[in-house]
């Protein structure tokens, strides 16, 4: 994206306009966030030209899903956790299966593996679509609404949806449905697609990557605010590929630590104004999600991904937060080039699952979720019963980083706005983040294993 | 056109899935929105909360008091409400807390529970207010959301499909689980309305779509048995995502043997 606030001089935290000595207090409250995942709200109170209160808050209801999994057979757990988040089930289910198999000992093979990024591919193409069509790019052409940014952009939201659909397509290929796909099992997957329909999927897609270069194209081009932040990005990384199943615990500041070492670095709190606990590295916030992910693996993108990548004009890595926008749609174009690649090799195998025999103990999973890394960990008897679960999503983990980011960038902004653009610019530096607060609201932290 | 009519999509304690049956309409979204005027939509945009609207689509279980009050005030402001998914027909997988020590659970997950505003159970919306029609599923289908808006404008009532999933897995020639392999399959009992996805897949369907009519749960809880399942394993089996559905209630305390008959 260019830079639209480059050529102001000197961009100054600017002083309320109110007079020296005068306590005017604006409040704002915002009491239902649009075009995000689930419900979410903010309030704002400045007193002169500070912010005195500044909140997010999260008032999904905890599902208190962390407690249904104790007692359930470890076969139930894909379908169940996939329930967590209607946008992003699949990334449920890989961190479970990948908790699971870890424990079990289980070898899925090549070809569940490539078969698991495919299906993975479809859901970072379908999630970022949506999220940069229907609830990000009206922001920054001025509607409420893509329905109603159709209406003068009828080309750029059919090609967003269409991408979305295929997205869709893909998952349903290996799960029969992208909404709570019914195809993954811990060792693999129920079903193999057939040769023909394998193929058929891949010729779509290939006929798909122009649109999807476009669209990083258009979404470059996009005008947006200049607010270069200092922050920690946190991302999964793997010795060759772009991350998704598989690879270290990796930060901008140097760590790199095995998935099951999580809980030694990372700690989540509660807020009274939230029912989504905050995550913590070292204490202090950090991100997760497509722009941290693509700060951290900027290597591991293949030649053509990389080259679009520089033809955006952008600095990469950059920190600015309103580029993760270009993250997601850069994204969107590396799933489809992975998806065609491991479709290109694509054969019916003798089984689609590996035999899997329980064993009790702790397994830890992590993936990369289209909103950043999810981790998972299980306690499981020797007949494979769940006996506790936790359930780190990637929303918790942005909660800190959002508000840190709002206090900063309202400074930027300037606090002398109208209510309305205040308002306006805090759901623009909330939607960035992409976040699901249904996801965020489900799990908790445990401090008791059982009752 | 200042004639439309006028919808709402609300949401209460949920995944968001079912919302994603329009906005994973692709294509087929923009023609729908020049049919109708979506006046909210919170997910999708348009927020005005209390407006008045034709049909009201409702996702989500009752879980929290200000949900108590919500859901009345959506109903208050509607023509028609329809229900969709599991949350919003059954209490959905959230209900599994309904019954269970859910006031233990919260204070074993938070830290200061009493932060949190919740209620002990996950109730349909049928339980607290009117519900027109109800939309069966774990997720809702875009051509269910389509043919409830589509019947409802001509001004008929949507077409309920009870049939079992059985039904469809004949219809498509699918080979049959639960005689084939053994599998513990709930399509005997399962609505139908996914189009026989999990025996498609070669696996037992878990009944995502509910309860359909006059379900023999009884007897296949006896085939169960025969298969070799434990009564907990039964049990599990009848209480997953659609746990408060009476048939499925009914059935899986039976075999847990905390049933009243």
């Amino acid at each position: 994206m260019t830079d639209s606030g480059k050529k102001k001089p000197g961009r100054r935290p600017p002083r309320a306009k109110a007079g020296a000595g005068t306590e005017k207090t604006v409040s704002i409250h915002v009491p239902v966030l649009a075009r995000v995942e689930g419900e979410g709200a903010l309030h704002l109170r400045i007193r002169g030209d500070a912010i005195e209160e500044l909140k997010l808050r999260i008032f999904e209801p905890p599902r208190l899903f962390e407690k249904f999994l104790e007692g359930r057979s470890c076969d139930e757990v894909p379908d169940m956790v996939a329930r967590i988040c209607g946008i992003c089930p699949v990334a449920y289910q890989m961190s479970a299966v990948n908790a699971l198999e870890s424990l079990f000992g289980t070898e899925p093979g090549p070809w569940v593996r490539a078969m698991r990024r495919v299906l993975y591919c479809g859901e970072w193409i379908e999630s970022h679509c949506l999220h940069i069509h229907l609830l990000a790019a009206p922001d920054f052409f001025g509607y409420d609404s893509a329905i109603s940014m159709a209406r003068d952009h009828p080309e750029v939201i059919r090609r967003g949806l269409a991408l979305q659909g295929l997205g869709n397509e893909l998952m349903g290929l290996l799960g029969g449905r992208s909404v709570h796909p019914v195809g993954v099992r811990i060792g693999g997957f129920y079903r193999a697609p057939s040769q023909a329909e394998a193929d058929a999927m891949r010729d779509k897609l290939e006929a798909a990557l122009p649109e999807a270069e476009a669209l990083v194209r258009w979404i470059a081009a996009v005008k947006v605010p200049q607010d270069p932040q200092q922050f920690t990005c946190v991302a999964l990384r793997h010795q060759r590929e772009y991350p998704m199943n598989e690879g270290r615990i990796v930060s901008s500041d140097g760590l790199a630590i095995g998935v099951e070492e999580y809980e030694r670095h990372f700690a989540e709190h509660q807020e009274p104004h939230s029912t989504a606990l905050y995550s913590t590295l070292q204490g202090r916030p950090y991100l997760v999600g497509p722009l941290a992910r693509l700060n951290l693996n900027l290597d591991r993108l293949p030649a053509q991904a990389r080259d679009l990548l520089a033809d955006t004009g952008i600095r990469w890595p950059s920190g600015n937060m309103f580029h993760s926008a270009v993250a997601r749609a850069v994204e969107v174009y590396y799933a489809l080039l992975e998806a065609i690649r491991l479709l290109a090799a694509y054969a019916v195998p003798e089984a689609p699952a590996a035999a899997v025999v329980p064993r009790a103990g702790i397994g830890y999973g992590c993936s990369e979720a289209p909103r950043g890394i999810l981790w998972h960990r299980y306690a499981v008897d020797a007949q494979g019963r769940i006996l506790s679960a936790r359930i780190v999503p990637p929303t918790s983990q942005n909660q800190a980083r959002i508000e840190e980011d709002l206090h900063s960038s309202l400074r930027v902004f300037g606090l002398h706005h109208s209510d309305t653009a205040l308002r306006s610019h805090c759901e623009k530096v909330i939607r960035n983040y992409d976040p699901c607060i249904s996801c965020a609201t489900h799990f908790l932290q445990m401090q008791v294993e059982r009752i | 056109m200042a004639d439309k009519p006028t919808v709402a999509v609300h949401k209460f304690a949920s995944c968001d899935g079912c919302q994603l049956a329009f906005l994973n309409l692709g294509a087929n979204l923009l023609p729908l929105a020049e049919r109708i005027d979506l006046v909210h939509f919170a997910e999708a945009g348009p927020v005005n909360l209390d407006a008045r609207v034709d049909i009201a689509f409702v996702e989500g279980s009752i879980s929290t008091p200000e949900d108590l009050q919500r859901i009345r005030r959506i109903r208050a402001s509607t023509g028609y409400l329809v229900s969709i998914g599991a949350c919003a027909t059954t209490g959905g997988i959230q209900a599994l807390r309904n019954g269970a020590h859910s006031a233990e659970w919260l204070r074993q997950i938070y830290a200061s529970p009493e932060y949190i505003h919740s209620l002990a159970t996950s109730t349909p919306i049928a339980e607290h207010v009117k519900v027109d029609f109800e939309l069966w599923g774990c997720p809702v289908t875009g051509r269910q959301i389509v043919a409830a808006v589509n019947a409802l404008l001509l001004g008929v009532a949507p077409r309920d499909d009870a049939d079992k999933v059985c039904m469809e897995c004949k219809r498509r020639n699918t080979v049959c689980v639960l005689v084939a392999k053994g599998e513990a399959c709930m399509g005997p009992v399962t609505r139908n309305g996914c189009g026989a996805l999990c025996p498609s897949f070669g696996r037992d369907c878990y009944a995502c779509y509910g309860p359909a009519e006059n379900p023999a749960t009884d007897a296949l809880a006896r085939r169960f048995k025969g298969l070799g399942l434990m009564p907990e394993d039964i049990a599990r089996r009848f209480l997953f995502i659609n746990n408060q559905a009476p048939a499925f209630y009914a059935a899986g305390h039976k075999a847990r043997g905390t049933g009243h008959d």
